[in-house]
């Protein structure tokens, strides 16, 4: 149905031209998954937009075929791509939250894409939208058709995302990293959805993504990228069970297991490969700096005791009760000195509330906590110059947000050095800021920039930077990699492994990824809907955890590892 | 949406007693009133009982209570150039403003929306950047030289427009319209011009970052991918998207405006408050200045309680949570 040859996309900036795609072929069948895996940067998502002809302005198709059963997609005219576009090729995006217009019902979203293809009623439309509703999985479509997107949760978001995308029965969807912001188990039902549409309905899907589990899960066949260069294809079952290019092999092994846990992250780089090398000397710095501030002892314990936090709802009537939102209710925690606390759970159970809670971003209804015995005060009562405002650290999930934009990394680096008085001398400040950097294996010279001059992982390795130049005892790390793929994730997830053992940081680490935890982590707690689950150690837990519902959030990660070792 | 309604009403209230005190001082900290209205050949016995009539020698907060009181019941008092009920002269001069700032307004938003979304779309465009320069221009040139200029080739070289005062009226009650006759609108346009201009860029260049922005999120690359007709892209998802903060620039640009519009009544002769207040401060006529004080603080807050409505209104999501 759809068939691409050679394809070759070339970006021209005021630095020269670069290749993104270089001589790419691929096929979908009817009804048929075909999924694109690689790193960043290998040019999974260029493909998918020259397809669709919405390359940016800088990028321009210079060779090869697409066509589009009879339909060659590179003679179109603008006008006739636009009108193709939807109508026989649709897309989904990476995010729900941000994919549907949100001053628009959900109603008024599908009508009007469905009458731009279709000359048919509005009556008919809307009937069409909410069987369309229905068969994607959403109960009540009749009445919640008429709700506005952010009434919606996100896994239930990304099925409206998916129903606007199929309601105009194109023949190809190109689903860009369609569960990457979701958590496991919506993550399963949305890959679940993608499968059956592509058997009933014969649609065919161009999954993009970095997850190679997912490819595992869903495709039929794979594509995989590096460097914008098809590495391998070929039926998914052969190409994952019996790999035959080194590189497929090394990004298959980067993937954390989940049945046992390892020394390190593995890098997806075929065996040879130079790797980066930090400034060993210059680190050296940073690392005296930290050792003479903490000491080699480890850092404080943390203890929780009845956390109990409430948001505010909104009033029903203008003196009725309060909708109250319960996020965390009676949690009691204890994280040991110097160990890593895995916190999991799905998204909506309060993980993050719950670290925001320690590092004084949100204020408890009730409950109690210790730092290294000594009372930590909640946010409120927390002042500015209390000790644990430097002992206790935060490393954000999205290393975009989590940086000023307006500031260099000197500064940025610089701020936790004169903020908790570690520091008087700006020079020495700046000399520890460029030793950090090389700490955490970046170039000294990164700060004299910009954070939006880096890539994510390097703008993650600045937060842990930050994080680490106040010699912090307890960091807290909210799903630092689920942003980056698995290489980045790798680099990153090691360096705080490393920084963690050297240093004896009592850490808490915040995940979705149980795969992930299992290698961080050497106690584990679960989360659910505000309340505790379960908690113990972590490989004690991963052998067989004692809940229910702890089993299931087991059974939903998907991995690599599949049984495909019989094939 | 009721609870937010009330509680933005209960803050307009303490703003509006804020603005009332501080019209207040100016009674009672700017000169003495006794000395403002009575001469050298008054007695001191005279002015002693004056003042006790007056109730100027009662405690500070019973003298505004009464002044707020007063307010309240729309009794403003005299003026002391005039001795004429200052509620009957601000409403002779309301009308005049009011027409004056809403089409100055019309003018900047049915000029500058368009403009901002065309220099939006086609950024690079020979237009958009004419219009760009050209519009830089115009802010940078003070009011009252672009009011001076367009009369100076308007009014006197090509003589198509009255260059100064307010002719063509029409009286529906008391209200004095100009709306209603053709020279009513000849005079009312330059100055509506001159007033609205700085307005209209700022409109422009606001409607256009905001729209720009908004045609680079995911929900419109959404859109394109679905095949959405452009048009709707355009003018049903990117333009109310855009609009949420510019609609708060523009309610309070209208204040700005009716509050401002000194300058352009002044130059043009326009017989509304600007030209009062101005008159006002030249006679030190505190009464009327203060009651101006407290007339424009009034549009000011309506205006904004408006806008905060309307806000919530087009934006469904305005839920903010806080824990407790």
């Amino acid at each position: 149905m759809l068939a691409v040859e050679g394809l070759s996309v070339q970006f021209t900036d005021r630095f020269g031209t670069n290749m993104a795609v270089e001589d790419v072929s691929l096929s979908v069948d009817r009804g048929e998954i075909h999924g694109l895996v690689g790193e960043s940067g290998a040019g999974k998502s260029t493909i998918g937009a020259a397809i669709m002809g919405l390359l940016p302005a800088a990028g321009q198709v210079t060779a090869g075929r697409m066509t589009l059963g009879e339909t060659d997609l590179r003679a179109l005219t603008p006008v006739a791509a636009h009108r193709l576009r939807g109508k026989r090729i649709s897309m989904i995006f990476q995010d729900p939250q941000t994919s549907l217009n949100p001053l628009m019902t959900v109603e008024a979203q599908l009508i009007e894409t469905i009458l731009a293809h279709e000359d048919i009623g509005v009556a008919a439309a809307r009937a069409r939208a909410v069987s369309l509703l229905e068969e994607i999985g959403i109960a009540n479509a009749k009445d919640r058709i008429r709700a506005y997107p952010h009434q919606f949760s996100g896994g239930m978001r990304q099925r409206v995302v998916i129903a606007l995308a199929l309601c105009s029965n194109p023949e190809l969807i190109i689903a860009d990293e369609p569960t990457t912001a979701l958590d496991v188990a919506v993550q399963a039902q949305v890959l679940d959805l993608i499968r059956r549409l592509a058997s009933t309905r014969g649609v065919g899907f161009i999954l993009i993504t970095h997850d190679i589990g997912v490819i595992a899960q869903v495709s039929d066949r794979v594509t995989v990228l590096r460097g914008g260069k098809v590495m391998e294809q070929g039926q998914t079952l052969r190409v994952l069970g019996q790999p035959e290019h080194p590189y497929t092999k090394a990004l298959m092994a980067a993937v954390p297991p989940l049945d046992r846990k390892l020394d390190r992250f593995h890098l997806p780089r075929i065996a040879g490969e130079a790797l980066p090398q930090a400034e060993t000397d210059t680190a050296r710095v940073a690392e005296d700096w930290l050792m003479a501030g903490t000491g080699s002892g480890p850092g404080p314990s943390l203890d929780l005791s009845g956390i109990t936090v409430r948001f505010r709802g909104e009033r029903r009537g203008l003196f009725g009760p309060r909708d109250d939102f319960v996020a965390l209710d009676d949690v009691s925690l204890s994280v040991r000195p110097g160990t890593v606390m895995g916190l999991v759970g799905e998204s909506g159970s309060g993980k993050s509330t719950l670290a925001k809670v320690i590092a004084a971003l949100v204020h408890p209804a009730e409950g109690e906590m210790r730092l290294d015995g000594a009372a930590l005060p909640p946010m409120r009562a927390r002042r500015r110059a209390d000790p644990s405002r430097r002992l206790v650290q935060m490393v954000f999930q999205d290393p975009y947000s989590s940086l000023n934009s307006r500031h260099r990394v000197l500064d940025v680096l610089s701020e936790p050095l004169w903020l908790y008085g570690l520091e008087p001398d700006a020079r020495r400040r700046a000399r520890l800021a460029r030793a950090m950097l090389a700490l955490v294996g970046l170039d000294a010279s990164a700060a004299d920039r910009y954070p939006h001059q880096f890539s994510g992982g390097q703008r993650q390795r600045i937060a842990v930077a930050r994080a680490l130049l106040s010699r912090p005892g307890l960091l807290l790390c909210d799903e630092p990699t689920s942003a980056l793929d698995v290489s980045i994730q790798a680099q990153i997830l090691n360096l705080l492994k490393d920084l963690q053992a050297r240093f004896g940081l009592t850490t808490l680490f915040i995940s979705h990824n149980l795969a992930v935890v299992r290698q961080m982590s050497d106690d584990i707690a679960v989360l659910k809907e505000g309340r505790l689950i379960e908690t113990g150690p972590s490989e004690a837990f991963f052998a067989g955890p004692d809940a229910a519902y702890s089993r299931d959030l087991l059974a939903q990660t998907p991995t690599v590892r599949f049984d495909m070792r019989a094939v | 949406m009721v609870a937010f309604a009330v509680k933005r009403l209960i803050q307009s209230v303490f703003v509006m007693l804020a603005v009332a005190f501080l019209a207040f001082s100016l009674f009672a900290f700017v000169g003495d009133p006794i000395a403002q209205m009575t001469g050298v050949e008054t007695s001191l016995e005279d002015q002693d009982r004056l003042r006790e009539d007056l109730g100027l020698n009662d405690p500070f907060v019973v003298q505004f209570t009464r002044f707020t009181g007063d307010m309240l019941r729309g009794e403003f008092g005299y003026s002391f150039r005039t001795r004429e009920p200052i509620g009957a002269m601000i409403l002779s001069r309301l009308p005049a403003t009011l027409e004056l700032g809403t089409v100055a307004l019309l003018i900047s938003l049915i000029v500058g929306i368009p403009a901002g979304i065309y220099t939006a779309l086609r950024p690079r465009g020979v237009i958009s950047q004419s219009l760009l320069i050209g519009t830089l221009i115009g802010v940078s040139i003070p009011t009252f030289v672009i009011g001076i200029l367009l009369i100076f080739l308007f009014g006197v070289q090509l003589g198509w427009l009255p260059t100064y005062g307010r002719g063509g009226t029409v009286e529906i009650g008391w209200w004095r319209s100009s709306l209603f006759t053709a020279q009513g609108w000849r005079s009312l346009i330059l100055p509506a011009i001159t007033l609205g201009l700085f307005q209209l860029t700022l409109t422009m260049r606001l409607v256009r970052a905001q729209m720009m922005e908004v045609m680079r999120t995911d929900h419109i690359r959404f859109a394109i991918a679905r095949g959405v007709p452009w048009r709707s892209i355009r003018y049903r998802h990117a333009l109310p998207n855009t609009m949420i903060p510019v609609i708060t620039i523009i309610g309070l640009q209208f204040g700005g405006v009716i509050a401002f519009s000194i300058v352009t009544e002044s130059v043009f002769q326009w017989p509304g408050m600007g030209l009062l207040f101005l008159e006002s401060i030249r006679f030190v006529d505190i009464p009327v200045m203060s009651v101006y004080l407290v007339v424009i603080a009034f549009f000011f807050v309506v205006i904004n309680l408006a806008v905060d409505l309307l806000y919530v209104a087009i934006d469904p999501r305005l839920r903010v949570k806080e824990s407790f």
